[in-house]
């Protein structure tokens, strides 16, 4: 195969969902030699801004989402220590969890993909998430952005504890808060002091990416 | 084990040798965006309307949610029950995680309610059982904890276990207790129906306990859901589920759980079933000569 026909073959097999074959075929890229990157930037990547494209349009459903998700996950396990040997610069590192009490995970993962997709450096610190354990993880992980997830009602009140707790110990300011989730609206997530929100998964990529690039312009500046 | 609820004037029972209890899921507003609205500005007509559609759907108890961001959810709660007391006789369940919109819910309440839910952690259920045991309603509980839901069917047995005791301690009977054995989606995890149902069938065996749940989840996220969700009652029936928090208003899939009704023998010579296709028809007759 010529690395053209890899590249093809990679966003193929990840648009389908074809985790054994995207991992055949990121091993063979990389003993020919190509690059992780291009790996990353010209096959996974764009296969998997399709897939989420097809996801909004409602082209495409939850469990095709998921093991596209998954194909490119496998194939990233392989490329990571070798992207950051090559220096390569990750768009950012996004902390997720949902918050304590609720349990809802579809759509947190489903945002991960797409922020992965978008060559974010996702670490998921699972559900039932509470205040204590999204501040070990920042301090730990030193996150550009924490995303909290809640999907009931009853449990969204976490979103001000947790900022509230984060604020008290002192790590608010290193980090960008987003919230997301069903019930959750832009009104409320201004009510709880989060500096960002999104209805859907694509929407929540391209807040993320304008709430770092106005983060760095301002240390910059 | 029969599991009986009420209202000022109508009894339903609950029990594995009964028509499955068709609980509507449709008086929540998560994910209503006009209804939030609605209700934020006092507004309850709406609830009304989901009445109406689900009693006539064929539901058995309705499940009442007010579940509003921002708003005074105990209040608008106890005035919904009690608005929809004075529209039907089915037996509601008074659906919330928070204490105060419980203890609300069944102040207003004329009857024995169904209350939903609490979760298998110590806190919860020290919370809310003694709030259940002095109104004497029957409670849902679900055997996941501060750790997550269980992946596995042997676990969640431990959590019900737990749960069990100390429901007992607290001086419920388990006739009151109804427990939800988790049904996730199938569309994020292909073994997930498969755990649910080998959880029913465990519970069933062990306890005889009577169980419901949140039967739309499964085909979160699918094409054709009606389908799927029509599908997943009799399979579940069959493993001992006695009720279920559904869509009401769906033809396909109440007709799912009635003729699995039938076809348990839960239906003795179709009575039920056969009532249920003269009142369509009759409904039918009259549209048209209205037409």
């Amino acid at each position: 195969m010529t690395h053209d026909e890899i590249i093809k073959a990679l966003y193929d097999e990840t648009l389908v969902g074809n985790a054994p074959a995207v991992l055949e075929l990121t091993i063979a890229g990389l003993a020919d030699g190509m690059g992780p990157d291009t790996i990353l930037f010209d096959a996974l990547i764009p296969s998997l801004e399709e897939v989420g494209a097809r996801f909004e349009r409602g082209d495409f459903f939850v469990p095709e989402m998921l093991i596209a998700g998954k194909a490119m996950s496998g194939a990233l396990n392989l490329l990571r220590p070798l992207l950051a040997e090559t220096g390569a610069e990750s768009v950012g590192t996004f902390l997720m969890g949902t918050v304590k009490g609720d349990v809802h995970d579809i759509g947190k993962n489903l945002v991960n993909i797409m922020l992965e997709g978008a060559g974010f450096n996702v670490i998921d610190i699972g559900v039932q998430v509470a205040p204590e354990k999204f501040i070990a993880a920042i301090k730990e992980h030193k996150p550009d952005i924490v995303g909290m997830s809640a999907f009931l009602t009853t449990t969204m009140p976490m979103f001000k504890v947790n900022i509230h707790e984060i604020t008290k110990a002192g790590l608010r300011d290193e980090v960008i808060i987003m919230v997301g989730g069903a019930p959750v609206t832009q009104e409320y997530a201004d009510a709880v002091g989060a500096d960002g929100f999104a209805s859907d998964a694509s929407t929540a990529v391209r807040v993320a990416k304008d709430l770092i690039k106005k983060r760095r312009a301002l240390t910059n500046a | 084990m029969h599991t009986i609820l009420s209202s000022a004037t109508k009894t339903i029972t609950m029990g594995h040798d009964q028509p499955f209890c068709i609980i509507g899921e449709r008086i929540n507003p998560t994910g209503r965006k006009k209804f939030q609205e609605q209700l934020r500005a006092g507004d309850l007509s709406q609830i009304a309307v989901d009445v109406e559609a689900q009693v006539l759907g064929g539901a058995d108890v309705l499940d009442v949610n007010m579940g509003v961001p921002l708003t005074d959810e105990p209040a608008l709660l106890a005035s919904a029950i009690t608005m929809i007391q004075s529209m039907t006789d089915l037996p509601i369940c008074i659906d919330s995680s928070i204490i105060e919109a419980l203890q609300a819910g069944l102040e207003a309440y004329q009857g024995k309610a169904l209350v939903n839910s609490v979760t298998g952690e110590d806190d919860r259920m020290d919370l809310v059982l003694p709030l259940i045991k002095r109104h004497g309603a029957a409670i849902i509980a679900l055997p996941n904890d501060e750790t997550g839901i269980p992946a596995t069917a042997a676990e969640r047995m431990v959590i019900t276990e737990k749960i069990v005791r100390t429901v007992e301690k607290y001086g419920i009977p388990l006739e009151d207790l109804v427990i939800d054995p988790l049904a996730m989606t199938v569309g994020a995890d292909p073994e997930a129906v498969k755990i649910t149902l080998e959880t029913i069938y465990l519970i069933r065996e062990k306890w005889g306990l009577n169980m419901t749940l949140g039967a739309s989840n499964v085909s979160f996220g699918l094409p054709y859901r009606h389908a799927v969700n029509a599908a997943f009652l009799p399979a579940a029936m069959s493993h001992g589920l006695t009720s279920a928090v559904m869509d009401a208003r769906t033809p396909m899939i109440v007709e799912a759980a009635r003729a699995a009704d039938l076809l348990l023998g839960l239906d003795p010579w179709g009575g039920n079933w056969i009532t249920r296709f003269r009142k369509l028809e009759a409904a039918k007759a009259a549209a048209n000569t209205e037409g």
